[in-house]
């Protein structure tokens, strides 16, 4: 019954937002505004309907209703009502229901905004986000429904939304049990942080359409959103860094990222928002790189459905991707569509986006910014080339040939290597024009005490690892610059204002905050790098089998194994549980619990490590292998790692500073009058 | 002459990014073969990078854990997607490639943890070098369970 209902209310909002979209376009070509208000409307009906479809799954999941393939497939009786909860997200089907509620209600907020100066933007916006609503929905409502029961039939046992003829309906006893890899608390943060980053990158896309369509093409559509663009890439900053760490906690193999297809298709959307983030500013600024905007948010679009399709496919990693699913071509045509429909538009306006001002100087702050988003963009070709060379190549030579992390690693490095490079000298380049000179003004006394860092790290760390080393420079090298100018800041406004110095940085980056947000965010990236480097370059690994009160040593580390046991807990684990006493230096730091918990339902074991964390690096303990029954003893892997808790921290400071940038700023027309007022007083 | 830099500042990034793609893709790439390609080719791929899937032959599955030394056998599946879905698809292709006694075989040789969804009828990917011995030596596997989890995400073990 509630699965018939979900499934109506399914149909119903995708008749809903395919009539939003209609509405919308014939308001706007007739022009009335009746239709466009009906159309809002509609908009904000989407969100409401979704949310009683996706309470109804999300009912049928924690009440064990198995005659629901997809309950089924996700949930098991033993499951935690969290996981249960969570398992909405846990497959294909399910995905795109939250997916579309999560789409609906950024949609709804924007319809909900105050339009009276941009009014001829609303019917597009509605257009575009309605489509996009509609074509999720549809690949529910007609591929991929979640509410498809069991039936019988003569040809056996098979999924329907409708019952067939002479069918009669199955409700097996258990469900299969979400994939023993989703049951983590991660399970709960990082699937939605990054959907949401996904959605809420669809909005700027929408209002830069209604802008090529309605040809107001100047920068009203830009500041509009410039805000939206913010969160969308902390959500999808977070969900990538969330990701990581599950990886790190979960997969048991001493990584947070190991370049497969999915992580790389959730990384392209944001190798094309981070430097639309940037290059918005310099159209701003200086109306420059119009089209070049238009590019980047058109194509940070299509890669959202991209990764969308691709993260829950289900076809990871394999070789055989794509053939798996039956809604595979149906995504790539809407993605082919869009991208020709957006791309036609932004050439059609092409004379309309000339840029109002010529780059003058290869060191000015518009060109550095430029380098930056090409750099972005050549990550973004070498993550694609990646991809889908095994393609290119069958097709070519007819042998299938594949890259892997080496290629990635290699290829990328030096990109992001001079990235980080340009995150620090960027921001002290001028507008307009800019020398080596003026630079190397501001830039030589950051330049000095990062050299004398890295000398530090060569002579007293002894490092000789060539690569550690040039990461050590650019890294403390763009880490001093964006300090130091913190500190001139605040020393300018310190002399200035008469004020302590605290209070002089707190002011200056209150009145300024997307600037010295953007600088926290820089610095969170810098402690990032430490934190991959680190890992990187730097980790070690043992392993060995010892008996009872013997010894494994690694580094500073030395871990007895002093117990083990094997108990069934109640969610339906065997959990086999070793006890490790750790020391540095002889002196006893921690205790870890590096363990395997076998899955009965799913006849899988995880592996599930110890770990001991400290600022300084992170010992990393699983446990291989242990027989009770042989006298061989118990077999471990540790791996050391090396700062790698800096590249968490880096991910803390990074969402305060996008906070700090994002935060509503007080009234614009204050500070004129303030700066007015001050200059006055002055002379 | 202001222009002329950009151009050829941009041409410069351009082919510092090709030749970064060019070289990585040389010194990186894997050939992916089924069982039976590989041993058609025979020498003239021992110490290559290859890529090689087959199915897992439960019976052939050794673990020394002293050693962290994983033995075991895979069988010859097409690569082909079309033939699998023919075939009645993933599950059942693998099945079939086990109880086939006929079948193009590979001895695999891994050392690491042994992997969690390692057992009988896995799809294994393989990632390493054919030896003068035959003997396929991994870097890297990849473990698929179709039987359980159609969705499932496969397993990554690296070294």
């Amino acid at each position: 019954m509630i699965a018939d209902f979900g499934y109506g209310i399914l149909v119903t909002a995708l008749v809903v937002a395919l009539y939003a979209a209609g509405a919308a376009i014939y308001g706007a070509r007739k022009p009335s505004a009746r239709a466009v208000e009906s159309a809002r409307r509609a908009m904000l009906l989407i969100w409401p309907l979704l949310t009683v479809a996706a309470l109804a799954l999300i009912y049928l999941l924690v009440n064990d209703h198995y005659e629901v393939e997809f309950v089924y497939q996700v949930t098991s009786r033993s499951m935690p009502f969290y996981l249960k909860v969570t398992a909405l997200w846990g497959g294909q089907a399910g995905s795109l229901v939250f997916w579309s509620w999560l789409m609906a209600l950024f949609a709804s907020a924007v319809t909900l905004r105050n339009w009276a100066r941009d009014r001829e933007f609303l019917p597009w916006v509605i257009v575009v986000t309605a489509i996009t609503i509609a074509f999720f929905l549809a690949m529910v409502v007609f591929f991929e429904n979640p509410f498809a029961r069991f039936w019988q039939t003569a040809s056996g046992v098979d999924a329907y939304t409708f019952r067939p003829a002479g069918g009669l309906p199955v409700t097996p006893e258990d469900g299969r049990g979400l994939n023993p890899l989703l049951r983590h608390p991660g399970m709960i943060i990082h699937p939605p942080m990054l959907y949401l980053g996904f959605v809420s990158f669809v909005i700027p896309y929408a209002f830069a359409m209604a802008a090529l369509i309605t040809g107001r093409t100047d920068d009203r559509w830009i500041r509009i959103t410039r805000r939206w663009t913010l969160w969308a890439w902390l959500f999808l900053s977070l969900g990538l860094v969330l990701g990581a760490r599950w990886a790190y906690d979960v997969l048991g193999w001493g990584g947070y990222w190991g370049w497969d297809p999915v992580e790389i298709s959730a990384l392209m959307p944001w190798l094309t928002g981070t430097p639309f983030l940037h290059s918005v500013m310099i159209q701003e600024r200086k109306g420059m790189l119009k089209h070049w905007n238009m590019f980047l948010i058109i194509l940070t679009y299509d890669l959202v459905i991209f990764g969308t399709f691709l993260t829950r496919s289900g076809v990871l990693s394999s070789v055989h991707a794509f053939a798996q699913s039956a809604i595979g071509p149906m995504f790539f045509a809407f993605i082919g569509l869009t991208l020709i429909t957006s791309l036609a538009l932004l050439f059609w306006r092409w004379p309309d986006l000339r840029g109002e001002t010529e780059m003058k100087s290869l060191l000015s702050r518009e060109a550095l910014f430029l380098f930056n988003n090409l750099l972005f963009l050549s990550i973004l070709v070498v993550c694609f080339w990646g991809v889908i060379f095994p393609l290119i190549s069958e097709l070519v030579t007819g042998q299938k040939v594949t890259v892997g992390p080496p290629f990635y690693e290699r290829a990328t490095s030096p990109l992001w290597g001079a990235l980080l490079l340009l995150m620090g000298i960027a921001p002290l380049s001028a507008w307009g024009r800019s020398t080596a000179k003026t630079l190397g003004r501001v830039l030589w006394k950051p330049a000095l005490a990062a050299l004398l860092v890295v000398a530090a790290v060569y002579f007293l760390a002894g490092v000789r690892n060539v690569v550690a080393l040039i990461g050590f420079t650019l890294i403390a090298f763009t880490g001093f610059v964006t300090l130091y100018e913190f500190w001139r800041g605040a020393r300018a406004r310190q002399k200035a204002h008469r004020e302590s110095l605290p209070l002089a940085l707190w002011r200056l980056a209150g009145r300024n905050r997307r600037r010295y947000g953007g600088y926290i965010i820089h610095i969170s990236m810098v402690l990032m790098a430490i934190g991959i480097l680190g890992i990187e370059v730097f980790q070690t690994e043992t392993q060995g089998t010892v008996q009872l009160g013997e010894a494994l040593a690694l580094d500073r580390y030395t871990l007895t194994y002093t117990d083990i046991a094997r108990f069934d807990v109640p969610d339906g684990r065997n959990v086999t549980r070793a006890v490790l006493q750790v020391t540095r230096d002889g002196k006893a730091v921690a205790e870890l619990h590096p363990r395997i918990d076998y899955y009965y339902d799913s006849q899988q074991p995880m592996t599930i490590p110890g770990l001991y964390s400290t600022l300084a690096d992170d010992l990393y303990v699983i446990l291989v292998d242990w027989e009770p029954a042989s006298a061989v003893g118990a077999t471990f892997k540790v791996f050391h790692n090396p700062l790698v808790n800096w590249l968490w921290i880096g991910a803390l400071v990074f969402i305060f500073g996008t906070l700090v940038a994002a935060w509503p700023e007080r009234e614009p027309a204050y500070v004129p009058v303030r700066a007015a007022a001050t200059a006055s007083g002055k002379a | 002459m202001q222009r002329m830099k950009f151009v050829l500042g941009g041409l410069l990034i351009l082919a510092a990014v090709i030749w970064l793609i060019a070289t990585s893709t040389q010194a990186s790439a894997e050939y992916f073969m089924t069982v039976e390609e590989l041993q058609a080719k025979g020498e003239s791929v021992i110490g290559k990078n290859l890529r090689v899937s087959g199915a897992v032959i439960g019976d052939t599955i050794q673990y020394d854990p002293e050693t962290l030394t994983l033995k075991f056998t895979v069988a010859h599946v097409t690569g082909d997607n079309k033939e699998i879905e023919a075939q009645g698809g993933l599950a059942a292709v693998l099945k079939e490639a086990v109880n086939d006694p006929n079948r193009p075989r590979l001895q695999v040789v891994y050392h690491g943890p042994r992997p969690d969804l390692l057992r009988n009828e896995a799809q294994a990917i393989m990632t390493g070098h054919l030896g003068e011995d035959g003997i396929f030596y991994a870097d890297e596997l990849l473990l698929k369970c179709p039987t359980r989890y159609e969705e499932a995400v496969p397993q990554q073990v690296e070294q």
